[in-house]
C-alpha cells in the first residue's frame, strides 16, 4: 500500500509562490487508492491538467504525483462570481511494496490520472551464509 | 451508587446526536478547497461579458455522457452522476477521498439565456458552459433628442 509523506488533507494548498505576480497555488489532489490483487491502482483528480502536464516519478519507493495546469479564463471577461481556484497539484506517497518498475501503467483521462502499480515478484529470500571464524 | 448511562452521549440534550451527524456532515462537505463557502457542489466560476456569460466547473472523473445541462430563462442547472468505483472480491480500499454519486446544482445567471446559442465543452475534467443573451433580451439604447 502507499503511506503518505507528509500527510495533508485532500483540497488543501499546499503552498503558493509568486508574491507580485500572479500567484500560483499548489494543491493536494484528492486520490483513491486500492489494492486490487497484486496491483496497487491510485486515482487521483487532477481537473485542469492537460495529460503532457502531468508528472509521475518514482525514485526508490518515493512516490511523487504532479500536476501543471494550464489557467484559462475566458478574454474579454469580468469575473462574477468564482468558488474554486485553479492551481498546480503535488501528492507524495511512500510506497511500501517494491514495485515492478518496467509494468507501471500510467493513464490521464477527464483530469484523473490513473497509475497501476504492480508488485514486484516475491523477493526470494536471501540465505547468508555465516563464516566461522 | 453505580449506575448504568446507556447513552454513550449525554442523554439530557436529546439533540446532542443530531448535532454530531450534522458536524460529520459539515467535515465531510468543508473538507476540499471547493464547495467551502455554500457546500453545493459542484463548485463554479462564473465570468461576465458584454452579452454572454461563461461558467466553469471541475468535474474529474465524469465523461460528457455523465453530465446533463439545462437552461431555463436565467437559471441553469448541471446533474451528473459520478462512475461507480470499481468493486470486486480481491479489492481493498485505503483510501476514498474523490467525489461519488449524482449531484444536482441549479445556479442563477445575470440575465436571460438564448437556449439555442449555448457552447458547452468538457476537457480535462473542465465543463466550459458559454451562453449568449438573447436578442431581444440586451439592452437598447436610447437616444436622447435635444429640442
Amino acid at each position: 500500500m502507499a503511506q503518505e509523506l507528509t500527510p495533508q488533507a485532500a483540497g488543501t494548498v499546499v503552498r503558493s509562490k509568486g508574491e507580485t505576480e500572479p500567484a500560483t497555488l499548489t494543491f493536494t489532489p484528492a486520490v483513491d487508492i486500492f489494492e486490487k490483487g497484486d496491483t496497487t491502482v491510485i486515482l487521483a483528480d487532477m481537473p485542469g491538467v492537460a495529460s503532457d502536464g502531468v508528472d509521475v516519478t518514482l525514485e526508490r519507493r518515493v512516490l511523487t504525483l504532479r500536476g501543471t495546469v494550464k489557467p484559462h479564463a475566458p478574454e474579454g471577461y469580468r469575473r462574477l462570481s468564482s468558488e474554486y481556484r485553479e492551481g498546480d497539484y503535488l501528492r507524495v506517497f511512500t510506497l511500501s511494496d517494491e514495485i515492478n518498475q518496467a509494468k507501471i501503467n500510467a493513464e490521464f483521462r477527464n483530469g484523473v490520472l490513473r497509475l497501476e502499480l504492480p508488485h514486484a515478484a516475491e523477493a526470494k529470500p536471501k540465505k547468508i551464509s555465516v563464516k566461522a571464524a | 451508587m453505580l449506575q448504568t448511562n446507556y447513552f454513550p452521549w449525554n442523554y439530557n440534550d436529546p439533540f446532542a446526536d443530531m448535532r454530531r451527524l450534522q458536524g460529520a456532515m459539515n467535515r465531510l462537505f468543508d473538507g476540499g478547497r471547493s464547495s467551502e463557502r455554500s457546500g453545493a457542489y459542484p463548485s463554479v466560476n462564473v465570468w461576465v461579458g458584454q452579452d454572454s456569460v461563461v461558467m466553469s466547473a471541475e468535474l474529474p472523473g465524469l465523461t460528457d455522457q455523465d453530465i446533463e445541462l439545462s437552461v431555463k430563462d436565467t437559471m441553469m442547472s448541471i446533474r451528473g452522476t459520478y462512475p461507480e468505483p470499481e468493486t470486486g472480491d480481491d479489492i481493498r480500499w485505503h483510501r476514498r477521498e474523490r467525489p461519488a454519486g449524482s449531484f444536482l446544482r441549479s445556479i442563477e445567471l445575470p440575465f436571460r439565456i438564448d437556449p439555442d446559442h449555448i457552447d458547452a465543452r468538457f476537457e480535462n475534467g473542465v465543463l466550459t458552459v458559454e451562453m449568449q443573451r438573447p436578442e431581444d433580451d440586451k439592452p437598447k439604447h436610447i437616444k436622447i433628442k435635444s429640442s
